[in-house]
């Protein structure tokens, strides 16, 4: 028999009310063990008021969603159990529900259940996922049209298109005698594979989108110690997080926040400062700030425009990547004329007027193109995605080379075949008729 | 009496069944209910097409008649898709149908072991589980070891033609009344199938001048491995294209209702890639015309065939219809167009070898297992007779992988996947076409044919010799280059080649498009090899690419073929599988995960948990 699965689905911590969620074949019975009454017998898609109880203790006071098996989440009978939040009577519950016979949930294990109870499929699984961990809008919204299906009703029409392209060619080879129906040219194959071609192409270009709206944009401030680099962070962040004083080299330690711009997750880091220290503490943070600078998808390098270039600036100048860095020149309202001799796109600004905040968002908004973002939320959320598409896109490049060959239709249409495979392992389907059932729907042939 | 293999029906899986069950030395019946409709063609007159022309090889090629026959009989012939890629191309014969027959039965008659008998089977002799012979209309009963059934549409068939319904075996001939009650009680789920057949018309009453001719191929071809072409391709004749039209279309539309299957009267499930013509108009209403062929069934008798056209409207509008047709108007319809529906068993009841699950050494071959076309039927007969007599034997059956054959695919599909309407051959269910093709048909099944004892030495030894002479070949034209001497840059000039930079051996260049095997043979002296060697090691160095990538999915099919799933395996204690996969796989009982894969309602996920259940339950073994 299957287990009957239990987890806390609500984030510990602060929250009026908390969530402990049971699934499984035996929910009923365990549920009606530890409850204040019978709910063996009860409706389905119902919610009950009652007591959690142990050992004739009440533990808390709850109401009950019970959900029967098969229109639930995971097709098998499902109790949620709406609790007063706090961790120690949420602890206390699942202890209960463990002890009457439950197996705590691995993580992502309800969702296991949905898809391999065929409730959804593998990409609305995988975009369930997303959706828990979402935490801004966009993101909201990228998982809810995988949900919805978007990126799903995006390939299930490229497939669409291959699925009617090779049945065509498959009448051709065995209805050779129909000279009335359409017959697939090399020509025509060529311009009809490019068209496809082109739009899985613009999907994988728009998966550094579905990145962006998933992980958001790091951000790495550098800068020389004491030219403002956590000022810009608390301005942006609009709170003291990091700490600022006047003396040079506080900020040894990664600071992290999150603004929101236009919807997407900016996360800012700020850097120690870059430059030779023998303090072991700073060069700590030396080495952590070359890793940042790493990782980022940005860097945002700080200088201070109230004083000249000095050799140490050029040697941030010549350190930081060339291909993701803007310059951000602090202090302009006492700008002295300085000869920055880079290609870098430049902002100028003040941290303490806060002025020119505002245009630094306004570049890495232009900088990572995130207004086109919203528009059209069919982005590839994941490698494993990015991969499939690319591998269908492959396939298609080598027939069209072959093609130039004149390697014959009949063989191309392989690479088609594989083309339409990646793409259904996208969306988890597979079905080895579709073209036959295809051939004898759109073609008048026979005897 | 007593025989050691009986084949019930004499059509084209009866024939191949019992000439194979009998050179394989097993004492064979064959026994039909009129045997002067033995290898009857009942519909088209033409053997082989698209798909089913690589299975006339195959037949060939594992010991069968189909080819032979076919060879002795047709009035003309040609390659499809000869411009297409080499997988694609398949032979298709325009056979007499009154030589067609004559020809096999001689085949037959010079079958040792093999007696050919008249009578209606209307029972079987079964005992504890296991089939022990047959009994006819008047009660006799034969007994024998193994039976074959390969009954076509004569189970419980009925003939419609409007709002009428006789109780008929095709062409009026007697169906069987009980055999299919028999086999109903015996647990088979019974299907009820249907087909249909067009008009017949009277040669001198069609208008040939209006019509387009269609000629056979002005190259000769065989399908048969152990001869050479016995025809002369300047005496082949034509056959005619026909246009439906406008009024054609309104004569059907003004009386669909009169139809057998649109006034309700058919309770069979008819073919998809075989639709009536009233199917036709309505499902594909934006059709302006639609194709259809003129075939003379025989040299020997004037009756036309209108392929195409079958329909099961009552006559009158039948002949309004085929008078509506341009060249057709003053037609003489001899035999007019019907749809029949017969009894077929659920195919998902047999093993891959054919025999059933239900009775033991009972085999079943043909439209009785749910196909249709006299090719499909040959390929399963042929297999059950070889079947049939290594059970006998007690030998491994010769099962052939979807890697090695159509008759393969054919067979894995019948049994892995079921039917819902008669099942026809096409290149597209072939995964692995590009491997299964018509001309190497020989190389892949004669050696298996072989090793079960179904082809002669002297077939076999002719393939060898054709083996030696592929790597002699190869070998030539790896060590031979191209000297690019003024008379060779001259040839390949004329040719619109360019001169390759370098020096290349044939081998290479045989990769190049433009480098073919005829070019090559105006620079070197290949006048020792048969065209067929040629042909053999052209395809393999141009297509090699595609070759290489078959044979990997080959690999990962044979692979996958390997990982067997116990025969005890109860599979409602599998964990999280689908219902419906639970269902799917105890009723199919498949014998491997490569098998299990490809039933419809079983999914990747349930394959996966599948593979868990096996490893939990049975990994400890494997382990070993």
């Amino acid at each position: 028999m299957e287990d009957t699965i239990c987890a806390i689905s609500t984030s510990l911590g602060v929250g009026a009310i908390s969530i402990v969620r049971v699934t499984g074949p035996e929910t009923l019975n365990i549920v009606s063990e530890i409850f204040s009454s019978d709910i063996k017998s009860s409706e389905s898609h119902i919610i009950k008021y009652g007591h959690i109880v142990d050992n004739g203790e009440v533990i808390d006071e709850v109401l009950l969603m019970i959900m029967k098996a098969p229109k639930t989440y995971t097709k098998e009978d499902i109790i949620e159990i709406n609790c007063h939040g706090g961790i120690n009577t949420t602890n206390k519950i699942l202890e209960v529900l463990l002890k009457h016979g439950c197996r705590l949930a691995e993580p992502g294990e309800f969702t296991k259940r949905a898809y391999l109870n065929g409730r959804i499929n593998l990409l609305e699984a995988e975009a369930v996922g997303e959706l828990i961990k979402a935490k801004s809008d966009s993101k909201r919204k990228l998982s809810l049209n995988q949900i919805g299906g978007n990126l799903t009703k995006k390939i299930t029409g490229i497939r669409e298109i291959l699925v009617s392209l090779m049945a065509n060619i498959e009448v051709n080879i065995d209805y050779p005698e129909y000279t009335d129906n359409l017959v697939i040219t090399e020509g025509l194959l060529k311009e009809k594979l490019s068209v496809i071609s082109r739009e899985l192409a613009s999907l994988v270009k728009g998966a550094k989108y579905g990145k962006i709206v998933n992980n958001g944009i790091n951000v790495a401030i550098v800068g020389k110690p004491n030219v403002g680099k956590s000022s810009i962070l608390n301005h942006l962040l609009d709170e003291q997080k990091a700490i600022v004083t006047d003396i040079a080299g506080t900020t040894r330690d990664i600071i992290e926040g999150t603004i929101s711009l236009n919807g997407i997750e900016v996360n800012l880091i700020d850097t120690a400062g870059i430059h030779e220290t023998k303090d072991l503490v700073e060069s700590l943070g030396v080495q952590k700030s070359l890793e940042s600078i790493e990782n980022a998808d940005v860097v945002l390098l700080v200088l201070d425009g109230s004083r000249a270039i000095d050799d140490e600036d050029k040697d941030l100048l010549n350190k930081v990547p060339k291909d993701k860095t803007i310059i951000f020149i602090n202090k302009s309202d006492s700008l002295i004329h300085q000869d920055i001799d880079t290609d870098l796109p430049l902002v100028y600004g003040n941290t303490k007027e806060v002025e020119g905040l505002d245009k630094l968002k306004d570049k890495l908004i232009e900088y990572f193109d995130i207004n086109s973002i919203n528009k059209d939320l069919t982005y590839l959320s994941n490698a494993r995605q990015t991969d499939l598409v690319n591998k269908a896109n492959n396939a298609l490049q080598e027939g069209l080379n072959n093609l130039e060959k004149g390697i014959p239709i009949d063989m191309i249409e392989s690479n088609l075949k594989d083309c339409f495979d990646y793409l259904g392992q996208i969306i988890g389907d597979t079905y080895d008729e579709a073209v036959i059932d295809r051939l004898f729907q759109d073609f008048c042939v026979g005897k | 009496m007593k025989y050691d293999i009986i084949v019930v029906g004499a059509g084209h899986a009866g024939c191949e069944a019992a000439h194979i069950s009998a050179f394989m030395g097993h004492k064979t019946l064959l026994i039909t209910s009129n045997i002067n409709n033995l290898a009857d063609m009942p519909c088209n007159p033409s053997i082989g097409g698209s798909a089913k022309g690589i299975i006339v090889r195959e037949i060939d090629a594992l010991g069968g008649l189909m080819g032979k026959v076919a060879d002795r009989s047709h009035f003309q012939i040609k390659m499809l898709n000869n411009s297409k890629g080499p997988a694609v191309r398949s032979l298709r014969a325009q056979a007499d149908k009154r030589v067609y027959p004559k020809v096999m039965r001689k085949y037959l008659d010079e079958t040792p072991n093999l007696e050919i008998k008249e009578g209606m089977v209307e029972n079987l002799i079964i005992d504890a589980g296991k089939i022990k012979g047959i009994i006819l209309e008047d009660g006799t009963k034969i007994s024998s070891d193994a039976v074959i059934l390969t009954t076509g549409t004569y189970l419980n068939a009925n003939i419609l033609i409007g709002s009428e319904n006789t109780p008929s075996g095709p062409h009026g001939e007697k169906r069987s009344n009980n055999l299919s009650f028999k086999l109903k009680e015996l647990g088979f789920n019974i299907k009820r199938l249907k087909t249909g057949t067009p008009q017949r018309i009277k040669a001198d009453s069609i208008d040939f001048a209006k019509l387009k001719p269609e000629l056979g191929d002005d190259t000769y071809w065989t399908f048969s491995f152990d001869n050479g072409p016995l025809y002369d391709k300047n005496e082949q004749q034509k056959c005619y294209l026909v246009y439906t039209n406008e009024k054609t279309h309104q004569i059907i539309r003004d009386n669909l209702k009169k139809s057998a299957m649109y006034g309700g009267y058919a309770t069979g499930v008819g073919p998809r890639y075989c639709p009536s013509i009233e199917d036709k108009i309505v499902r594909f209403a934006d059709k302006e015309r639609h194709q259809l062929f003129l075939e003379p069934e025989s040299i020997y008798y004037d009756e036309w065939y209108l392929q195409g056209f079958s329909t099961s409207m009552p006559r009158d509008v039948q002949e309004e219809m085929v008078h509506s047709l341009e060249g057709l108007e003053h037609a003489v319809i001899e035999k007019y167009a019907y749809a029949i529906e017969y009894d077929a068993i659920d195919p998902l009841q047999i093993k891959p070898s054919l025999e059933s699950k239900i009775v033991e050494n009972l085999f079943t071959a043909g439209q009785i297992n749910g196909t249709s076309g006299y090719e499909e039927a040959a390929g399963q007969g042929l297999i059950a007779g070889i079947n049939a007599s290594l059970k006998l034997d007690n030998k491994e059956p010769l099962i052939l992988k979807r890697s090695d054959a159509y008759i393969g695919v054919l067979i894995d599909d019948l049994v892995i996947k079921g039917i819902t309407d008669p099942y026809r051959m096409l290149t597209s269910r072939a995964e692995f076409r590009l491997l299964l093709r018509h001309d190497n048909a020989d190389i892949r099944l004669t050696p298996l044919a072989y090793e079960k004892g179904a082809v002669t030495e002297e077939k076999y030894q002719r393939l060898r010799n054709k083996l030696d002479n592929i790597e002699k070949l190869k070998n030539l034209l790896k060590e031979s280059h191209l000297k690019l001497t003024n008379e060779v840059i001259d040839v390949l000039k004329e040719n619109n080649i360019s001169v390759p930079a370098g020096n290349y051996s044939y081998a290479i260049l045989l990769k190049r498009p433009e480098f073919t095997m005829d070019l090559i043979q105006k620079f070197i002296d290949l006048n020792d090899f048969d065209e067929d060697v040629k042909n053999q090691v052209e395809i393999e160095y141009k297509y090699e690419g595609y070759i290489q990538n078959a044979m990997k999915e080959k690999l990962k099919l044979e692979k996958m073929e390997e990982k067997k799933i116990p025969s005890d395996i109860d599979y409602s204690k599998v964990q999280n599988m689908a219902s419906e996969a639970k269902q799917k796989l105890s009723l199919v009982k498949p014998l491997t995960i490569a098998q299990a894969s490809r039933i419809s309602g079983v999914n990747p996920t349930d394959i996966n948990i599948l593979l868990i259940y096996l490893k939990k339950e049975y990994g400890k073994n494997e382990d070993r």
